[in-house]
């Protein structure tokens, strides 16, 4: 068995208006020496495959069929044996 | 076993006599199950015997306290159901997912009346926005709200926000929900009929809000910010799966009888439902569907897993039931029967785990308390006006006055929720009430809901009087004849005698209104223990009002509408302005008597209103009330986006006449030439009404008291301050 | 004309569309259920607004995969009109019918609100009823509104006249401060190449009637019946 653990990010080129405000919110914290706060998603899954080789395809199928909108978005992952 | 009943809220003399009504001792299971029901929450033992004194009968009542919600009769065989619930505690411990849940149980609560949900209010308590935590609390507690009523489909069309320092560390979060449906096809919470199949449809069962009910029952410690698992997390997706299942399945008789599963789950909504239907019920636990996995009897039964109802089924309809909840992806499982003993038999796989009587679940023992009029009471009412130096600058004082949050406008919040789907919604919130037309009938509804704590405060029993005058108020100035309530008694602990005090005589006042205005009480909900460390919130009453609009043509809004429009005031000025908006913005006082109210006069005044309405003489009605005759004003010219030229004339101080809030009081706008016609129509109702002066196309808003000029302000600076004071906090 | 207003589940303006087409402009209308894959039969067909599968993951991004779909990307190919509204709309960017992507507001709020639009042109089976210029109200009730392409789509979008509907003021003026969400050049609806499929974030629906705020938004119902007879 296999997790990936799928990190799903804007594109550098996409504003980010949720990381702008967070990144804001923490300045005025206190933490000034921050920049290029990006918020994304990450999803976990669980997979009932053994194969790893064949665990990376069902993952970036899955990535690029429905989990990630490559107008704004990229993505990375990892799989991780369970 | 002799202390646990301590661990699940009860007290001794409460454990004695379930042993005395079991007869023997209650066990584990059996004893958490007593623990939920007999909380203030589920049981309202600390105010059962105070809300009799509310009249919950009337011509149009079709469905009164005691059921999921109330419904009116609207005419043509239409039915308005409506109910209004606290989710305060959640709120301040999780304010997304509390205020979200709040909406997701009260518009269950609709659902299982057999009504469409038609209308979302909501009433909020905070403390003041200049406190990092209490933006905190409002954006997340209007976000919560957005999201799962947005996604509902359901409109959110009226409400209130105040914010007071009583509500630092207890925020209210009152909930309201309104729907429509045929009067025949009224739902009611009835498990009849032995033999019929319990079901549960919707989510799955999981360890959520674990003990929510005795939870909200309890004061705020910092303990209980630890106990955070008693917060519930929503999913308005499968809620508006439920809703659209439920209307679906309600097309034909296979549903009995259905009860929302909220507080307290499975045990509350199958010990009502039989204890009402003087049945009993049993179920096997191993039968309901769960998100965990190892949860214990108990944890089962009292689990507040969201998006849950319970149903009762004709015997051998289950499939197609099942049928219908399938095809919108949820699910619809037997988890037992009805039967004839009048008991709750819980089984865990067929072996029997606990079993009480269903109706000494719903029975709690009802307390009253000690009553011990508040030390405060005897010097708050005590207001030297020689300590309020007049103001010199009136342009300065109503900038001020409309820059306060508890008067600024709302639009930050409303625009954040959906209030226009389901295309009804003709006045949209900002004004007195909201206004949905019915389809297809020449007839509409007005809402609101309204509190003031302040008022409460100073005055239980003349307060409350108020607040329910001033919320029907509210619709008469939008052209509704108001017909019925939904309160949410929002209070501190009923334990001290002084809050208790506070209850009853907040109670009474409301009864006192009520029966003047023939607005008999349909449902409600109270949520006492308001209390943290700094003390106990402002006693907060907060009443949804119904109205009736009976042709399209006599709705009614608070905008000026063309400039030399006349302006008129109806009313007369009080002298005292204790609690007003003003004393506390520019005096910082919390006291003094409130401006008077005479029921009488405020029933006379409201039918003189209705009656120029009707006869299409009106172009604005706006009501006087927060922050009196000035902001009523700057609000209707600010929203009609026009100048005004008024004059007014009275013997009294100046800023009181402008920001006293003076009752029985309305400001319309009307053509000259109805002016004779106007002023026959109050005559009948022994009511006058005086020339203030013109709605202006010039964009200035001029005030002379006494034929000084004393307030002359361009509009966009009014408009300003009154449009931007929330959003520029954020 | 025969009108199809698709339900996917949580599609919660369904109804209202419905409510519009079959009682205000007497159009022989009926829903379509998302797990239906039957050819579609209907003249147009509408995708509402609302939440479908509770706007998780992405607005729009499980709907696309409904069965319904398929029928309506066949359909359109074939010249179908087809009418995304909102939720509606994003369904057909995730589906690819139209280009582009709507994004979260960039004030990171909902917003529910009457609001001006340009109408650009005339030309479309769906604007023909109003005169290009137009100034119209039509509320918007959205998360996510905040249109983006990039610069090649949306040059050819402006080239092509597939820019129906423009974000303004009640004067017209189209510029950031009439911007409501942040979209690309005001972006408000588009259309496709073809101008058969039509994707806007305001609703219609809602400025259909007098009664409800006004009743700009029927004439582009309008637009289209009348250039079926």
């Amino acid at each position: 068995m296999f997790k990936a653990n799928i990190y799903v990010t804007l594109k550098k080129s996409i504003f980010d208006p949720q990381g702008k405000a967070a990144e804001n919110s923490l300045v005025t914290l206190g933490f000034k020496n921050i920049r290029n706060t990006r918020i994304g998603k990450f999803i976990e899954i669980e997979l009932d495959e053994n194969d790893k080789n064949i665990a990376f395809e069902i993952t970036k199928e899955m990535c690029e069929k429905l989990l990630v909108n490559f107008n704004i978005e990229t993505y990375r992952f990892e799989l991780e044996e369970i | 076993m002799t202390e646990s009943y301590k661990q699940v809220g009860l007290s001794e003399d409460e454990y004695n006599l379930i042993l005395k009504q079991l007869g023997r001792e209650p066990n584990e299971l059996e004893l958490n199950l007593y623990g939920v029901m007999w909380s203030e929450h589920c049981g309202y033992k600390n105010s059962k015997l105070l809300l009799k004194m509310l009249p919950v009968k009337g011509e149009r009542v079709l469905q009164g306290p005691g059921e999921n919600a109330g419904a009116l009769d609207i005419g043509d065989g239409d039915a308005v159901t409506m109910k209004v619930e606290s989710h305060n505690h959640p709120s301040a411990l999780s304010p997304y997912q509390g205020a979200a849940t709040g909406v997701g149980g009260i518009v269950r609560d609709i659902l299982a009346v057999g009504a469409y949900p038609v209308a979302n209010l909501n009433s909020l308590y905070f403390g003041k926005l200049e406190k990092a935590h209490q933006r905190y609390l409002l954006a997340e507690v209007v976000k919560g709200i957005a999201d799962y009523g947005n996604c509902l489909g359901i409109p959110t069309v009226a409400g209130e926000v105040h914010f007071d320092d009583a509500y630092e560390g207890n925020c209210l979060v009152n909930a309201m929900c309104v729907g429509l449906t045929r009067s025949e096809d009224l739902k009611t919470a009835f498990a009849k009929g032995p033999g019929n199949s319990v079901m549960v449809v919707g989510n799955l069962t999981g360890r959520d809000g674990m003990g929510g009910a005795s939870f909200a029952s309890q004061e705020l410690t910092k303990e209980s910010e630890e106990n955070r698992s008693a917060v519930q997390v929503g999913d308005p997706f499968v809620e508006k799966l439920l809703i659209d299942a439920c209307m679906e399945i309600f097309q034909n008789e296979n549903v009995i009888g259905v009860q929302d599963m909220g507080a307290a789950g499975i045990i509350s909504s199958t010990s009502e439902t039989a204890s009402k239907a003087e049945t009993g019920i049993e179920i096997d636990i191993d039968l309901v569907p769960k998100r965990e996995s190892g949860m214990l009897p108990y944890e089962v039964m009292i689990s507040e897993s969201q998006e849950r109802m319970l149903l009762i089924v004709k015997e051998g309809k289950e499939n197609e039931v099942n049928k219908i909840f399938h095809k919108w992806d949820l699910h619809a499982v037997k988890i037992g029967n009805v039967t004839d003993d009048g008991m709750i038999r819980v089984l865990n796989n067929g072996i029997k785990v606990g079993e009480v009587p269903a109706k000494s679940l719903t029975n709690p023992p009802l307390y009253k308390k000690d009553i011990i009029k508040p030390e405060y009471l005897n010097y708050i009412e005590l207001l030297d006006y020689k300590d309020l130096p007049e103001p010199d600058n009136y342009n300065k004082v109503i900038l001020i006055m409309l820059d306060n949050h508890n008067i600024a406008s709302k639009e930050w919040i409303y625009r954040q929720y959906d209030h226009m789907v389901q295309l009804n919604t003709v006045v949209t919130p900002g004004s007195d009430a909201a206004v949905l037309r019915i389809k297809g009938k020449n007839k509409a509804i007005a809402l609101t809901l309204d509190g003031n704590g302040r008022y409460v405060y100073l005055n239980p029993e003349k307060g409350s009087e108020i607040v329910i005058a001033e919320a029907c108020r509210n619709l008469v100035a939008s052209g509704a004849k108001p017909i019925g309530v939904t309160d949410c008694l929002n209070f501190g602990s009923p334990e001290k005698p002084d809050i208790y005090y506070q209850l009853y005589y907040s109670i009474k006042g409301l009864a006192n209104a009520c029966n003047k205005f023939n607005t008999p009480v349909v449902s409600g909900n109270v949520s006492l223990y308001n209390d943290t460390e700094y003390g106990s919130i402002y006693p907060t009453p907060t009443v949804g009002v119904l109205g009736l609009i009976e042709d399209l043509n006599h709705i009614t809004d608070i905008k000026f509408k063309n400039a030399d429009d006349c302006i008129y005031l109806i009313g007369n000025f009080s002298n005292e302005i204790g609690g007003s908006e003003y004393l506390f913005e520019i005096h910082k006082f919390v006291k003094g008597k409130l401006p008077e109210l005479n029921l009488d006069i405020e029933l006379y005044t409201q039918n003189a209103i209705l009656e120029i309405i009707r006869n299409g003489l009106v172009k604005s009605c706006h009501d006087v009330s927060d922050g009196g005759i000035a902001v009523n004003l700057a609000e209707s010219a600010v929203t009609g986006n026009f100048g005004i030229d008024v004059s007014i004339n009275s013997n009294i101080r100046k800023d009181i006449v402008l920001f006293g809030e003076h009752q029985s009081m309305f400001v319309i706008s009307a053509e000259k030439k109805n002016e004779n016609k106007i002023v026959g129509i109050l005559k009948k109702f022994q009511t006058k009404m005086s020339y203030l002066g013109s709605v202006t196309d010039e964009k200035i808003f001029k005030i002379s008291v006494n034929g000084n000029e004393i307030i002359n302000l361009d509009l966009a600076q009014i408009s300003e301050n009154y449009k931007n004071s929330i959003s520029k906090m954020f | 004309m025969k009108f199809g207003v698709i339900i996917f589940p949580a599609s919660n303006c369904a109804e209202d569309c419905y409510y519009v087409l079959s009682s205000l402009l007497n159009q022989n209308t009926k829903y379509l259920w998302h797990k239906s894959s039957e050819a579609i039969d209907t003249d147009v067909v509408i995708l509402s607004g609302g939440f479908s599968f509770g706007d998780y993951l992405r607005c729009g991004a499980i709907a696309r995969f409904s069965p319904v779909m398929e029928r309506v990307i066949e359909f359109a190919g074939k010249g179908g009109l087809v009418i995304g509204i909102c939720n509606g709309f994003q369904i057909l960017t995730e589906s690819g019918l139209l280009p582009g992507t709507l994004m979260k507001n960039t004030c990171l709020k909902f917003i529910c609100s009457p609001q001006y639009l340009k109408v650009e042109n005339n030309y479309s089976v769906f604007s023909k009823k109003y005169n290009s210029g137009d100034v119209i109200n039509c509320p918007i009730a959205h998360n996510e509104g905040n249109y983006f392409a990039d610069e090649n789509t949306i040059n050819k979008l402006e080239k092509n006249n597939q820019i129906l509907f423009r974000y303004c003021d009640e004067n017209g003026n189209v510029n950031d401060s009439t911007n409501p969400n942040g979209s690309v050049n005001n972006i408000a609806g588009i259309i496709n190449i073809e101008g058969n499929v039509l994707g806007l974030m305001p609703h219609p629906e809602r400025s259909s009637e007098k009664i409800l705020l006004c009743d700009d938004g029927i004439k582009l119902f309008k637009s289209i019946i009348e250039s079926y007879n």
